[in-house]
């Protein structure tokens, strides 16, 4: 099932947690659904994540941050993304984000978060139906 | 008046007694009951144990893990668990303490003081530890890549405290291969680090020798989707190379092993991990003795901590952790663990509260001074099916190593990102086994309420948000009122000693930290000499 071909998703670790196990995961499974994936490593700030996403012509960005400081790093990848007039580019986000924080990055632009618990192939289904 | 009267000594509900050496029906216990092969506990290879008397001699420690926001909260929280029963502190300190970043730097921005507690100068850690008598504690700090600027910090703060430095007892965690590969804390390319590492343990022989200078951790590349053969595998592999790293600088290896310690997950397979930590243990004896010819039976002794819970806990149906944090106690005691931290039921959604923190202290003292398991030494050994898995396991983990050797080593591995793409392709199976319902867990792939992901928060603990604020303008005052002229020169001094090879720059970071010079300050000049490490992207 290769519903994501043709997509070019860059996948990014901002700021200074060094937790990749899911950002690799999400990786190398959107991969096996036909996408394009650019991982950034590790310890990336909101700024070089967004020239990232731009340069290579990004359908989606995904920022995966387990340290709690989700709220300070997507808003100014967000931001980022905007001084570059790059607001097409979908933002999604990964990790360990408490549901209260849930609407607080929704009202940043963020089209979806996704939790550890959550099936991969129901990842790549929301995604693919974020990105048609 | 005898205490048969009712009245005599009242107890002291902080200390309680050691297990009573019977069964509650008065059958008297013997300390171990002799095997077959003649192997007990407390010899040689030490499949059994590396005390004779097990936890009779003495319990594990109670180890929890705290540390959040600044320093004075710290504190405070210190206070509370040492006088709820805990016997050593845990440091958990913010990822830009872990990484090198002074709270003021652009890198640092958002992470100040979030997932633990900033620790940038000895400023800090002089409130951290306010009223906490160094030489009555053992603190452990998982630090890694700046591990050897916070164990600086550490004998600074004992020198000013009037503590004698040989008193200090406690571990920092000092273990990069494995930063590397799973929890990204790295600053430094390997060489350089790996000489930091040397620095820290000689340093440490001579000094503080009742600190534990590293603790060689297998519990993030667990965490992270190694299996329990390939933790223990990469984990011994790790302690190899320190152990060959320590032979080049000159070290005595009969002195220098006995400093080295391990560090584990334990999950949810009862008996494997009983059987891994059962092997680990032989195996690294007997490695130790065949190749490097060590003969003193404590350097030979396999000692280690764990953690129970990590990544086997679900964010659904959060009680349910409880349950498991229990069972892995168990299997971490039958497998005799020096000391254990349980994670709290709530860890896999957000900071435990003091609620979660001390039910999971709870849970290891009801396994210590209630279920009776640590009353006799190793009570499986002997079992057919656990000498048996032992022995399987064994096989398996020196293969692990084998691999690695015939790569070309641990650490031509990590440069080349070989073990890190290894890791990332056994995250995604771990993954999808639990997707396709290979893997069953209670409450989140099944048995769970249809449709429910739903999480019943506690009183979640908040980070004050003006709490970056106030740890930016401590440092802005420390700037202003330590000497300068001290800071410049022993900084000078740190760079001169780090660009020699042979020249251990643990005093020189200690005169920095006395110095009120700060974590970020020292990190740049050691930048300045080593570079940085860049991560192979491999997928």
């Amino acid at each position: 099932m290769e519903t994501l071909r043709g997509k070019r998703i860059v996948i990014a670790k901002p700021g200074l947690d060094g937790h990749d196990a899911g950002a690799k995961i999400i990786a190398l499974t959107l991969r096996d659904a036909g996408a394009e994936v650019i991982y950034t490593g590790l310890r990336k700030t909101p700024e070089y994540i967004a020239r990232v996403a731009v340069e290579e012509d990004a359908d989606a960005l995904g920022l995966s941050i387990l340290s709690g400081s989700h709220i300070e790093l997507v808003s100014a990848t967000i931001e980022s993304l905007r001084r570059l007039a790059a607001e097409d580019i979908k933002v999604f986000v990964g990790g360990t984000i408490p549901t209260p924080d849930h609407e607080t990055l929704k009202g940043f632009g963020v089209a979806a978060i996704y939790g550890a618990q959550m099936r991969l192939e129901d990842v790549v289904a929301s995604l693919a139906d974020h990105l048609r | 008046m005898s205490a048969r009267d009712g009245g005599g000594e009242r107890i002291d509900p902080r200390q309680p007694p050691s297990p009573r050496p019977e069964t509650s029906s008065g059958i008297p216990l013997p300390e171990f009951l002799a095997r077959e092969d003649g192997e007990i506990p407390g010899e040689y290879p030490f499949t059994r144990g590396i005390f004779k008397s097990g936890y009779r001699g003495r319990l594990w420690t109670f180890r929890q893990y705290s540390g959040f926001g600044s320093a004075e909260e710290t504190n405070e929280r210190y206070k509370f668990l040492l006088s709820s029963g805990s016997t050593g502190l845990s440091v958990a300190l913010d990822l830009p303490t872990q990484c090198g970043y002074d709270p003021d730097d652009p890198m640092a921005r958002g992470e100040v003081g979030k997932v633990g507690v900033s620790m940038f100068s000895l400023a800090e850690a002089e409130t951290v530890f306010a009223g906490i008598d160094l030489s009555r504690i053992s603190t452990s700090f998982t630090i890694n890549g700046t591990a050897a600027i916070l164990y600086a910090m550490y004998v600074a703060l004992s020198d000013k405290t009037g503590v004698p430095r040989s008193a200090l007892t406690g571990t920092i965690q000092n273990d990069i291969l494995k930063e590397y590969v799973a929890r990204g804390t790295w600053i430094f390319p390997v060489r350089p680090s790996m000489r930091l590492i040397a620095d820290t343990i000689l340093f440490s022989n001579e000094h503080t020798p009742r600190f534990n200078p590293i603790s060689i951790a297998g519990a993030h590349v667990r965490d992270a989707g190694a299996t329990a053969v390939e933790e223990m595998g990469y984990t011994l592999a790790n302690g190899l190379a320190y152990v060959e790293e320590l032979l080049r600088r000159g070290g005595d290896a009969n002195s220098f092993a006995k400093r080295l310690s391990f560090f584990f997950y334990v999950h949810m397979d009862f008996f494997e991990e009983v059987a891994k930590f059962r092997a680990g243990r032989r195996l690294w004896a007997k490695l130790l003795k065949e190749r490097y010819g060590i003969t003193d039976p404590k350097a030979l002794m396999f000692r280690f901590g764990v953690v129970c819970g990590g990544s086997s806990l679900t964010g659904m149906q959060p009680y349910n952790n409880i349950s498991r944090v229990a069972i892995e106690t168990m299997a971490a005691v039958l497998g005799g663990a020096q000391s254990i931290f349980t994670c709290a039921y709530d860890e896999a959604f957000q900071i435990p509260t003091e609620f979660s923190t001390e039910l999971a202290l709870r849970t290891q003292q009801i396994i210590a001074y209630e279920s009776g398991i640590a009353k006799t030494v190793d009570p499986l050994g002997g079992s057919e099916f656990v000498e048996w898995l032992t022995d399987r396991m064994e096989g398996e983990i020196a293969t692990i190593l084998r691999e690695l050797e015939d790569y070309g080593g641990v650490e031509k591995a990590i440069e080349d990102g070989y073990l890190q793409m290894r890791i990332a392709e056994r995250a995604l199976e771990r993954k999808q086994k639990k997707d396709r319902g290979e893997t069953v867990v209670v409450g989140e792939n099944y048995f769970g309420a249809a449709g429910a992901a739903a999480v019943e928060y506690g009183e979640v603990f908040k980070p004050d948000p003006a709490s970056e604020h106030r740890i930016r303008s401590r440092l802005e005052d420390l700037r202003r009122q330590r000497n300068a002229a001290n800071v410049a020169r022993t900084l000078d001094a740190l760079e001169r000693a780090a660009r020699t090879s042979d020249t251990n720059v643990m005093p020189y970071l200690v005169d920095c930290c006395h110095a009120y010079a700060t974590l970020g300050e020292m990190v740049a000049r050691l930048k300045a000499c080593w570079g940085e490490f860049s991560e192979p992207i491999r997928l």
